[in-house]
């Protein structure tokens, strides 16, 4: 039986681990090479990367940090952050990951997705969307809106219409991301992964809001996520992924267990 | 040493870099004298199933395998790899090695997961195999392990090739081969310790097939 996933998600700023709350206020909390590794040892799925550098220096510690994990870490990664080009993803997918997330770039150019799907293949190409609630509208009638920049920027783009072109354009595996609940640790935003993970045929990520290990049992039960993304959860020593796991497989969910 | 095919598929450097790791020689080529002194193969891959075999015939290196495989090498197929060791693909509709009977079909739409709701397709993620026969490729391998997936198509080998199975929507095979020639659905270069230990049974089988003769 196909196991949900697990996925921790390291935000990475020059090379170091950083976490911030609702896209602002970054802290510095670790090496990443070292954090991913000790996930991998506790049993995560499955691992991201969230490349928040804007340098073009940046960029190159980045495809370091990517090349040092794919030496000692055996299970897919993926890297997001500032990817806009099909040379772009083949840059990083040289360097080692699995998996590309597009985000603002693929709101902006649609056709990236396509681009990189004929390039590499679905199973490469994740599509990260940022959603912000608002009230429902005849240009956002699901009342989930795309934004961009942190939130910061609204796109005037239904999140539900986004989601199911993202897959039509040949996007592998799609990241909804709730700016309402990042960093909350307040829980999934239930409503908008269950409202895409019924309208789209490929897996759905939960990501943003985990603060508890239950939070995931619900991103995969009641809002049909094949995988819950986690940070500030696991960054803080608060649980280990192990202990995450463990819970969710007394509540029953399908989850890897010997690693 | 173990001779990665090249024939531009993806994910070559992923188990080149697990062997590495495992410490196990290793190179990526597609020149058939390194191939022909290598100890085993290993014949990965991610991609589509028509222009993977374009490649393969371009390159003569379907020629090349089909001889080492006749003369004994040991062979592991990984995810396309697994399929295209078959008679034919319907991805792209596509007649492909024929080294092993059987051929290679889409999951239908149509299938549903246990709880009901319909599969997500792409088969993503870490899922479990049933043992129909005992392979050295799992020794040492806690059967209870999960395995990690990503594919559309599954294989499906004449019976008496089926190694392992796996559920998705229905239960298909994952694992097929016969001593000496493997195929995994799964990739074991990103499927943790279970996925290394596979490998590293490889290398080991490869060594004493090569010092037996």
């Amino acid at each position: 039986m196909l196991t949900k996933r697990v996925i921790p998600c390291l935000d990475v700023r020059n090379g170091k681990l950083t976490k911030g709350v609702k896209f602002k206020d970054n802290i510095d909390i670790g090496d990443p090479v070292e954090t991913a590794r000790r996930y991998y040892e506790d049993g995560a799925d499955e691992i991201v990367f969230y490349d928040i550098t804007a340098s073009h220096e940046g960029r190159g510690i980045m495809l370091k940090v990517v090349e040092h994990v794919a030496e000692q870490i055996f299970i897919p990664f993926s890297v997001g952050g500032g990817i806009a080009t099909v040379a772009d993803m083949r840059d990083v997918l040289l360097a080692g990951a699995e998996k590309i997330s597009v985000n603002s770039a693929a709101v902006k150019n649609p056709h990236i997705i396509s681009e990189g799907a004929a390039a590499f293949g679905s199973q490469c190409i994740v599509v990260g969307m940022d959603v912000l609630r608002v009230p429902q509208s005849a240009a956002i009638p699901s009342g989930y809106e795309i934004v961009i920049h942190g939130g910061r920027k609204h796109m005037g783009i239904d999140a539900l219409w986004w989601a199911q072109e993202a897959e039509r354009l040949g996007a592998g595996e799609l990241c909804v991301n709730s700016i309402d609940a990042d960093g909350t640790k307040d829980g999934y935003e239930l409503t908008l992964t269950r409202l895409i993970a019924d309208h789209v045929r490929i897996p759905v990520i939960a990501s943003g809001g985990a603060g508890s290990p239950q939070h995931m049992v619900d991103a995969v039960t009641k809002g049909r996520a094949s995988a819950a993304l986690i940070a500030s959860i696991v960054h803080y020593g608060e649980y280990t992924v192990t202990d995450l796991k463990r819970y969710m497989a007394a509540q029953g969910v399908p989850v890897r267990t010997v690693w | 040493m173990l001779a990665i095919l090249d024939y531009k598929a993806g994910n070559l450097t992923s188990v080149q870099r697990a062997l590495e790791y495992l410490s196990i020689p290793c190179t990526i080529t597609a020149d058939p004298q390194r191939i022909a002194a290598s100890d085993g193969l290993i014949f990965p891959g991610v991609g589509a199933a028509g222009s993977a075999m374009n490649t393969l015939r371009e390159t003569g290196l379907h020629n090349i395998m089909a001889q080492q495989i006749q003369a004994g090498k040991p062979l592991l197929g990984i995810c396309l790899g697994c399929q295209i060791l078959l008679d034919h693909s319907q991805e792209n509709n596509t007649p492909t090695l024929g080294i092993i009977p059987g051929h290679c079909a889409e999951f239908s739409p149509d299938l549903c997961e246990e709880d009901g709701s319909p599969i997500n397709i792409p088969h993503m993620g870490w899922n479990s195999l049933i043992m129909k026969k005992n392979c050295v490729l799992f020794n040492g391998i806690d059967l209870r392990s999960e395995f990690y997936f990503v594919h559309s198509y599954y294989p499906q080998p004449a019976p008496e090739f089926v190694i392992a199975t796996t559920c998705y929507g229905r239960e298909f095979c994952s694992v097929h081969g016969r001593p000496g020639l493997w195929a995994t659905q799964f990739h074991p270069e990103k499927s943790g310790q279970p996925g290394l230990k596979l490998l590293s049974n490889f290398y080991t089988y490869c060594s004493e097939v090569h010092h037996a003769h």
